[in-house]
């Protein structure tokens, strides 16, 4: 289990399980979707926002 | 078990007591009065009570000693009969407006009368957990404040105290019908009220004055009734002083509210509920707190919501009542509201 700061708001972003690449996570607090960019060392950041495409 | 009196049990307020201490596992309510009421089963006024107690109203003059009493409606029009039932209790929770500005002066300014006990004044612990908690523990008189100041001062309070923003706010209060109480009027009619969205204090409305003194802001507030029954939304229009960044606000909520049982920050960046909104608090005892920040021109919303007859009212004093007593804070106040609904 490991601990890391949410890149939006700060909060304390907690990994139940191994953290892999690329997978998507949620803060707690502010609801932003996060991105697993980097397992070693872990580092996370906001994952682009998918648009919702209503148009095709 | 403690015994409990509630002196005006027929309105919305005295109902919602009603409800959470039949549900307290520390608290046997032994009285309720009415005067208009009295002799009648508090059921048959509040029928979503059946089966959960026998009571019957009572006269005033009928309530026995009990450990705590609490005040539902103003006792400005009988002072001495309201000192004589305070007598009969060691620990006294009043709801109404009487006694929560500290000044006649303010007083007389919002409530358009004298204060016809201005000694009283100042003289109650205000029954709000997250600013007076060490108060409470010790207090034999406490004020529970109105529900739009509660909201508003809630949702300020974290950036007051951080010193994040100017001191002038305007609070745009909005509240559900409940609000206007239980009495019936003209003015409350399925007509004249259903689909409303009135300014019924445009300007200064008498909860500035709680949260201008609980926040140290200077607060100018307006207040729209909504087409609701319950439920409370304050939104403060504030600016941040130079230099403040969307994190120190989420850090000056997050200090704040760290360890409170029944407040919640929400300023989420996705979901239908980003911000505070009542219709998930209904029922329950929680507030949440929220903002929105432009940081180039430094708008600062604070938002505020909650159930105006639960933690606007009865809840925080029942919370209240739990510090006061030493039990766990959340005793009888573990509803944690509906969705949908
Ligand atoms: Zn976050």
């Amino acid at each position: 289990m490991s601990v890391q700061a949410c890149p939006e708001c700060a909060a304390d972003v907690t990994f139940a399980a191994e953290p892999e690449m690329n997978s998507i996570l949620e803060c707690g607090e502010c609801m932003g979707e996060l991105e697993v960019v980097s397992v070693e060392p872990l580092i996370i950041a906001v994952a682009p926002e998918v648009e919702e495409d209503w148009g095709e | 078990m403690i015994s409990i009196a509630i002196i005006g049990g027929a309105g919305y307020i005295g109902g919602e007591l009603l409800r959470l201490l039949l549900g307290h596992p520390e608290a046997e309510v032994v009285a309720v009065s009415s005067t208009r009421l009295a002799g009648r089963r508090v059921d048959g006024d509040h029928p979503n009570l059946r089966g959960r107690t026998p009571l019957t109203y009572v006269e005033p003059g009928a309530v026995p000693e009990v450990d705590v009493m609490f005040f539902t409606g103003s006792g400005l029009d009988d002072v001495d009969g309201r000192a004589e039932l305070r007598q009969r209790a060691k620990i006294v929770f009043d709801l109404s407006s009487d006694l929560r500005l500290g000044d006649p002066e303010l007083f007389r300014f919002h409530y358009g009368r004298e204060h016809p006990t201005p000694e009283l004044l100042g003289t109650a612990t205000p029954g709000l957990p997250e600013l007076h908690r060490e108060q409470l523990r010790v207090a034999e008189l406490v004020s529970v404040p109105g529900c739009m100041a509660t909201a508003a001062t809630l949702a300020l309070m974290p950036l007051a105290r951080a010193g994040l923003i100017e001191p002038a706010v305007t609070v745009d209060g909005r509240v559900g019908s409940s609000g206007s109480g239980a009495s019936a009027g003209e003015m409350n009619l399925h007509a004249e009220r259903s689909g409303v969205l009135r300014l019924f204090a445009p300007l200064n409305h008498r909860h500035q004055a709680e949260i201008s003194a609980f926040t140290g802001l200077e607060v100018k507030m307006t207040a729209t009734g909504v087409d609701a029954v319950r439920g409370v939304q304050a939104v403060a229009r504030t600016t941040a002083k130079p230099g403040t960044t969307e994190a120190a606000i989420r850090a000056a909520y997050r200090k704040a509210y760290a360890d409170e049982p029944f407040v919640r920050v929400v300023a989420q960046k996705r979901g239908n509920y980003r911000l505070p909104e009542p219709k998930i608090l209904l029922g329950s005892n929680y507030c949440e707190v929220g903002f929105a920040f432009d940081p180039d021109s430094g708008q600062l919303l604070a938002v505020g919501a909650l159930d105006n007859l639960v933690k606007g009212g009865a809840g925080n004093a029942v919370q209240s009542l739990n510090i006061r007593m030493g039990w766990a804070e959340d005793t009888g106040l573990t509803f944690t509201g509906l969705h949908p609904m």
